[in-house]
């Protein structure tokens, strides 16, 4: 098992690896229902997340809905 | 009768459209938005909070089968920006409708009304249904339906400012000159100035600021939709002429002591 560095919503952050966006989801304990997943500026859809590999210094964006007017 | 209200091929129950932020709580937040009587609610796009300190997402509070979840862009500042938000709400899977802002300035907020062109084009090309939020600027307003736009959103006043409607001479030639909805958004303060904008015949009004920040939001909310049902059945009604001088409302003859008359 070896760890890979990724820029996650902004933040430096290390993570197992090898690991798909779904796993990271998974270690992160979020639902792929309630996010979205921008992966190198580019939409992941729900179905593409357990076969999108993550790489060294990807960057991620998992966004949802919050209140706004 | 009034004329349904529908946008893109959608029609919608209340013209009165609510957002979701700022409420002390989300329990009041739920509470007000249910009192308003509104079917299309705001969201915003934000990273989710990791460490889960901060709020849940806007979904844990609100049944997104029960409302229709209108995304906006606020808080982007470039045509590309805005038009990636867009993206990101679309992908969360709850439709194309999409409320575009594109921001020009931050103490006023007003619009970029170029940027905001700019996006409109590029998302509509890509199936969106865009409901722009500009300025009562009547150019402007028919440059976006030109461009597709599935609504134009002008403001009342700046986002957040309760100042009311300060021109509903340029709110009025919008909804005369275009075909497209036209829904007020953003400036309104309090049940009267919400029925003043309608009076002036839009097909509907958005807001949050004014439910949001009042002392008591479940009752403003009340007070909105009344003034909004007030606003358009007045506007449907026709208002009386307006004149300088009075008008007795009650008979000048068969005063007491007149002199009646042919004798």
């Amino acid at each position: 098992m070896t760890q890979l560095t990724i820029t996650l919503n902004g933040e430096r952050r290390t993570v197992p690896a090898p690991a798909t966006l779904a796993d990271l989801l998974d270690h992160l304990s979020l639902d792929a229902r309630a996010v979205v997943v921008e992966h190198n500026r580019s939409i992941v859809r729900r179905p593409g997340l357990a076969t999108t590999p993550l790489a060294e210094d990807d960057v991620i964006e998992l966004v949802h809905f919050v209140g706004g007017g | 009768m009034d004329t349904p209200f529908s946008i893109a091929g959608h029609s919608f129950r209340s013209r009165l459209m609510v957002g979701t932020g700022k409420y002390p709580s989300n329990a009041l937040m739920v509470q007000a938005i249910e009192a308003s009587g509104a079917e299309v609610v705001t969201v915003a796009v934000r990273r989710v909070d990791l460490d889960r300190t901060r709020e849940e997402g806007v979904l844990h509070h609100l049944d997104p089968k029960r409302f229709f979840l209108l995304a906006n862009t606020a808080g982007c500042y470039t045509a590309d920006e805005a038009i990636r938000y867009s993206r990101l709400a679309r992908e969360a899977g709850f439709n194309d409708f999409i409320k575009l802002e594109v921001i020009g300035d931050q103490e006023t907020l007003l619009p970029d009304v170029d940027g905001l062109l700019q996006a409109t084009r590029v998302l509509v090309k890509e199936g969106f249904s865009v409901l722009a939020y500009t300025n009562d600027d009547l150019i402007t307003a028919l440059r976006l339906e030109a461009a597709g736009a599935a609504a134009v959103m002008p403001l009342a006043s700046p986002i957040g400012s309760g100042l009311g409607m300060i021109n509903p001479f340029n709110i009025r030639t919008i909804k005369r000159r275009l075909s497209v909805p036209i829904i007020v958004d953003a400036g309104v303060g309090t049940a009267s100035d919400a029925c003043l904008v309608m009076e002036q015949g839009v097909d509907g009004i958005l807001m949050n600021t004014a439910l949001a920040a009042a002392d008591d939001p479940v009752r403003m909310a009340t007070a909105m939709r009344h003034a909004v049902d007030a606003g358009r059945l007045a506007y449907l009604a026709g208002r009386m002429p307006r004149r300088e001088v009075a008008v007795p409302s009650s008979p000048l003859s068969g005063m007491l002591g007149e002199t009646p008359p042919g004798r």
